[in-house]
């Protein structure tokens, strides 16, 4: 469904990215890893169209989507998390979730200063979303809390429900486990399974937590100083030379 | 003592000299064709001294005081109280409107005709303050020429009666359309800038405004301003002692009762009421609808919002025009009450006001914005005596303000949604 083909980015006399190129199928689990400052985080921002890629193409359900604005590719179904939790910290837990849903809801400004049937439909049925997934993050008691005031596994946690309630078909996480103890660790293996399993998302994963990956990748891409070094299966990845000199190193 | 406050302290009694000696002490007095420089007199260079030691006496003992002013909240015996549940709130919340709003109307029957008058200013101020809290306390854009936008309200007005002889009422959607497809103009250059420079284009479109108003002779008076802007009728029927436009009826003729000028101050009185009501209630629905939201989730984070699929674009502008459209509102009604406006009612301090209003409200609260905006209109008025040094009692008290509560008079509160478990 989504298909990256050499990728390039070059920020001046810097080329970040380097003719990277990655596919991900439909319900698959696809982790992109590397030493600090190989480009992962680059690649994701061009993804996401807040970069535009310098070269290369990315291609989403067979329509090109490089340099298109950020906002229309999340519409298309490709949502992404950040490396930083970044919430809308002064609103409340519910109300980050309902902000996520306006491309659902019509936002005509009448039918809402008016509250009619349709407007009142069109929020209920937000507000159920919200609280469906606020429960299934484990949020639901604290969904009149300002988000600034979660604990950070729960901000995280918050990060993904909210990209989950906009119904995407691809979900980019940018290390979702930085910052997690080895319990929430666990958990959030869990969910991004069942994300896979029970809502059919397809998840593109950046992360420096080598059991997380390990254990729920379908497939694994390696990068180093903004060149793929290699891409295949948790166990091909684990074995090959290349990867362990420059990364996962000797044990 | 630290010995670095003792330094900070003598800095700043020196600098309280330098600053108030020459602008205290020197007089300059015309004689003849020369103006001569004369000297303090002794009560006048004592008084300065006086202060150079005060100011060197608080920043001495500043962190004691300090201290002492933390403490004064805790004095407030209903400051920890449980909050009251949500339900009971709302409803005494709205009781209590009910009769703000109902004792409003009642009111100017029975006081002078000069409360009444700075009572519909209050209002203006307050149709003003609840735009611009649209845009820089939700949206977190801070606009410095919001008064641009009432000056083209008040214009249009202007304007459109004298070369038309539109009335008010038409005038009054012009007015505040108008505004708001200036609110739209102004948004698209600055569609990509945040903070501060954001604030200096805004600055800058709020002079531009009133210098085109200045300079454009021909059209609008330039600083002669225009005059005989009529004011509002009630279904065809004037204030004034005799009707002015054809096919009219006077007011007091039609009721039967003797004609009082009073008439006209309490019916414009009531026009900005209700208007203001309008304002309050327009606005607080957008709060909670979508675009509220989505106003607040820019301001908060930018990228998180864009990333979710709102469109930087239509958010930001839809701020703009939502607080141009009232601003132009109160603008139509300022022409309306003054009866003649000149470029000199829309300069930078106005802006500068109604900001502080917001801010001192509360960003983003608007019952905070209200109040605020009563004690800031009022306030100078009742310190009439003091005139000279108004904006000096204004500037301490926004200080004090910030020192002891930064989050304003009443900061937003946020809506608290039930949710029901979802299977």
């Amino acid at each position: 469904m989504l298909e990256v083909q050499n990728l390039s980015m070059r920020f001046g006399g810097l080329l970040a990215v380097d003719q990277v190129s990655l596919d991900v199928q439909e319900h698959e689990i696809v982790s992109i890893i590397g030493p600090n400052g190989a480009g992962k985080t680059t690649v994701f921002n061009c993804m996401s169209g807040f970069y535009k890629p310098t070269g290369g193409k990315i291609l989403f359900e067979g329509n090109e989507v490089q340099g298109k604005p950020d906002f229309r590719i999340s519409r298309l179904g490709m949502v992404r998390t950040f490396q930083h939790v970044r919430l809308f910290n002064r609103m409340t837990v519910v109300e980050n979730l309902l902000v996520a849903q306006h491309r659902h809801l019509n936002t005509n400004l009448i039918s809402g200063l008016l509250k009619t049937p349709g407007y009142r439909e069109r929020e209920r049925k937000s507000l159920d979303r919200a609280s469906y997934w606020l429960d299934r993050v484990g949020l639901l008691d604290l969904a009149n809390r300002d988000a600034g005031n979660l604990a950070y596994g729960q901000q995280r946690r918050l990060e993904i429900a909210r990209c989950m309630v906009t119904e995407p078909k691809l979900l980019m996480l940018d290390e979702p486990a930085a910052g997690l103890n080895p319990a929430e660790t666990r958990d959030l293996n869990l969910l991004i399974v069942s994300l896979k399993e029970d809502y059919n998302v397809s998840v593109v994963l950046i992360e420096h937590d080598m059991s997380l990956v390990m254990d729920i990748s379908d497939r694994i891409n390696v990068i180093n100083q903004g060149r793929p070094l290699a891409s295949g299966t948790p166990d091909e990845i684990r074995h090959n030379d290349d990867v362990i000199k420059a990364y996962l190193g000797e044990a | 003592m630290a010995a670095h406050n003792l330094k900070h302290a003598l800095f700043c009694a020196i600098i309280t000299l330098i600053i108030a000696y020459p602008i205290l002490g020197f007089n300059l007095v015309a004689s003849g064709t020369n103006i001569i420089l004369e000297g303090a007199t002794t009560q006048t260079v004592i008084s300065v001294l006086l202060a150079a030691v005060v100011v060197f006496l608080f920043q001495l003992f500043r962190d004691n005081i300090m201290a002492l002013l933390g403490k004064a909240p805790a004095l407030n015996p209903l400051a920890n109280r449980q909050p009251m549940e949500q339900s009971r709130r709302l409803k005494l919340e709205s009781t209590i409107l009910t009769l703000i709003i109902i004792g409003a109307l009642i009111w100017p029957f029975f006081v002078s005709r000069g409360s009444v008058d700075l009572a519909t200013l209050v209002l203006i101020y307050i149709m003003l303050a609840l735009g611009l809290n649209v845009v820089v306390g939700l949206a977190g854009l801070l606009d410095l020429g919001y008064v641009a936008f009432y000056a083209v309200g008040a214009y249009t007005f202007a304007l459109l009666s004298q070369y038309y002889g539109v009335s008010f009422w038409f005038a009054l959607p012009i007015g505040a359309l108008l505004a708001a497809t200036f609110g739209l103009v102004l948004g698209f250059p600055v569609l990509r800038l945040r903070g501060d420079y954001l604030a200096i284009v805004t600055l800058g479109f709020g002079e531009i405004i009133r210098i085109l108003l200045n300079n454009m002779t021909s059209l609008t008076g330039g600083p002669n301003g225009i005059g005989g802007i009529p004011d509002p009728t009630l279904f065809g029927m004037e204030f004034g002692r005799r009707v002015k436009e054809e096919g009219n009826t006077s007011f007091h003729e039609t009721f039967g009762i003797a004609y009082s000028s009073e008439h006209k101050i309490i019916f414009l009185y009531l026009i900005a009421l209700v208007l203001a009501v309008i304002t309050a209630l327009v606005i607080r629905r957008l709060m909670r609808m979508p675009v509220g939201r989505a106003w607040e989730a820019l301001r908060e984070d930018e990228i998180a919002a864009r990333s979710l699929g709102l469109s930087r674009t239509s958010v930001k502008l839809s701020a703009f025009t939502i607080g141009a459209f009232f601003a132009g509102f109160a603008g139509t009604v300022f022409a309306s009450k003054q009866g003649f406006i000149s470029p000199e009612s829309f300069v930078f301090l106005e802006s500068a006001i109604v900001l502080a209003i917001v801010v001192l409200g509360g960003m983003g609260s608007q019952l905070g914005v209200i109040l605020a905006a009563i004690a800031v209109t009022i306030l100078p008025e009742l310190a009439r005596e003091f005139s000279e040094y108004r904006m000096l009692i204004f500037g301490a008290a926004m200080v004090l303000m910030m020192v002891w509560r930064p989050q304003g008079l009443m900061p937003m509160r946020r809506i608290h949604i039930e949710l029901e478990k979802q299977e």
